[in-house]
């Protein structure tokens, strides 16, 4: 095909990947680092006990001062961090033709939409409130699924 | 007008007054232990002026951080709606040791929570961005032991004949509410600290 390519990585994990797909992987990539940024600041702002974040907003206090922000004592925006740099390790391998990050990156992003789905439920219903911050890595997570999803087609 | 202090006048605390004692440790206390001056401030959380007269204060503690100690206490007024509940939540702050994490939240966002219909759940979203035990401090908030503080404070001030909200003494001597801006009240602290290092 002309638009494919092939490429053959040692462990014996030879894929054709085609251009769209190449540039759909970078998109990836790209989109995770502006979700890593919005959620590492948060991770940090939460470690460091800084209240300057939601400065202003008492619905952003709501939400990040809920006990549903941290799990187990973790803020949920550091494990946020840690699967966004996850997601653009993965596309980037993915895009260097590496087909067995390809499961991690799927298994990755429909994790990370799942938990986004029952965030945006636990901040509509239980808290009733919206968080800037939250709303724009919900935005991030949807495009992820979607480029993924994309990736995926024929 | 509501929030403007009266003047009063300059005047050290008499010796024989009754003001009430108290443990050290129940004293919110910022600053040197050793330091040469002593702040101390009656204030309302949800009094304006205290609000505004909290950042210049913050930065004149870091301009004299060797030499300045910044006592606060509790005066909230009644006729403000939240100030007792303000004051509830920054003291059961304190008995998980985030007093200060508090005090400066709360003042930070007077404007937010002073027309806040469910103040209280703003103040349990407070306690958890700052770190604290959900759960106890939602005990703590409506417990005796915080309201007990807060009315020891606001004995203490009304012993020494405070009035209005900022009220502030420089090593036991009141403030005027005239001195009461930037300037002037980094004037009081640098003259107080220089009469500390010459004598």
């Amino acid at each position: 095909m002309k638009n494919n390519r092939a490429t053959s990585k040692p462990g014996g994990n030879a894929i054709a990947i085609s251009r769209s797909q190449i540039v759909i992987y970078a998109i990836v990539a790209l989109i995770s680092l502006a979700g890593l940024a919005d959620a590492t600041y948060l991770a940090v702002q939460a470690l460091t006990g800084e209240t300057m974040v939601c400065g202003g907003s008492p619905d952003c206090f709501k939400v990040l001062g809920s006990p549903y922000a941290r799990i187990g004592g973790v803020p949920l925006a550091f494990i946020g961090a840690v699967a966004y740099f996850c997601v653009f390790s993965f596309a980037i391998l993915a895009a260097f033709g590496y087909a067995r990050v390809r499961r991690f990156l799927l298994f990755t992003v429909w994790s990370m939409f799942a938990v986004t789905l029952w965030l945006l439920y636990t901040q509509a219903f239980i808290l009733h409130a919206f968080c800037r911050y939250c709303l724009f890595s919900a935005a991030m997570v949807f495009l992820l699924a979607g480029l993924i999803v994309a990736s995926r087609s024929p | 007008m509501l929030y403007r202090s009266k003047l009063l006048q300059a005047t050290a605390i008499p010796q024989a007054m009754a003001v009430p004692k108290e443990r050290a440790e129940e004293v919110h206390v910022r600053g040197s232990a050793n330091a040469a001056v002593t702040l101390e401030e009656f204030g309302d959380f949800q009094c304006p002026p205290c609000g505004a007269l909290e950042g210049p204060l913050r930065q004149i503690e870091r301009d004299y951080a060797s030499s300045l100690r910044v006592i606060f206490r509790n005066f909230p007024f009644t006729n403000h709606e939240h100030a007792h509940e303000a004051a509830y939540a920054a003291e059961a702050a304190g008995l998980q040791g985030r007093f200060w994490e508090m005090h400066d939240l709360l003042y930070r966002e007077q404007s937010v929570w002073a027309k806040s219909s469910d103040v209280q759940s703003l103040f349990d979203a407070y306690a958890g961005m700052i770190g604290l035990n959900l759960e106890r401090f939602k005990k703590d908030v409506s417990g005796e032991q915080v309201k007990a503080k807060v009315e020891g404070d606001r004995k203490r001030g009304e012993a020494l004949g405070v009035r209005n909200t900022p009220t502030i003494f420089i090593n036991d001597e009141s403030v005027p509410p005239t001195s009461l801006n930037p300037t002037a009240l980094r004037a009081a602290v640098d003259a107080a600290v220089k009469e500390k290092t010459r004598s």
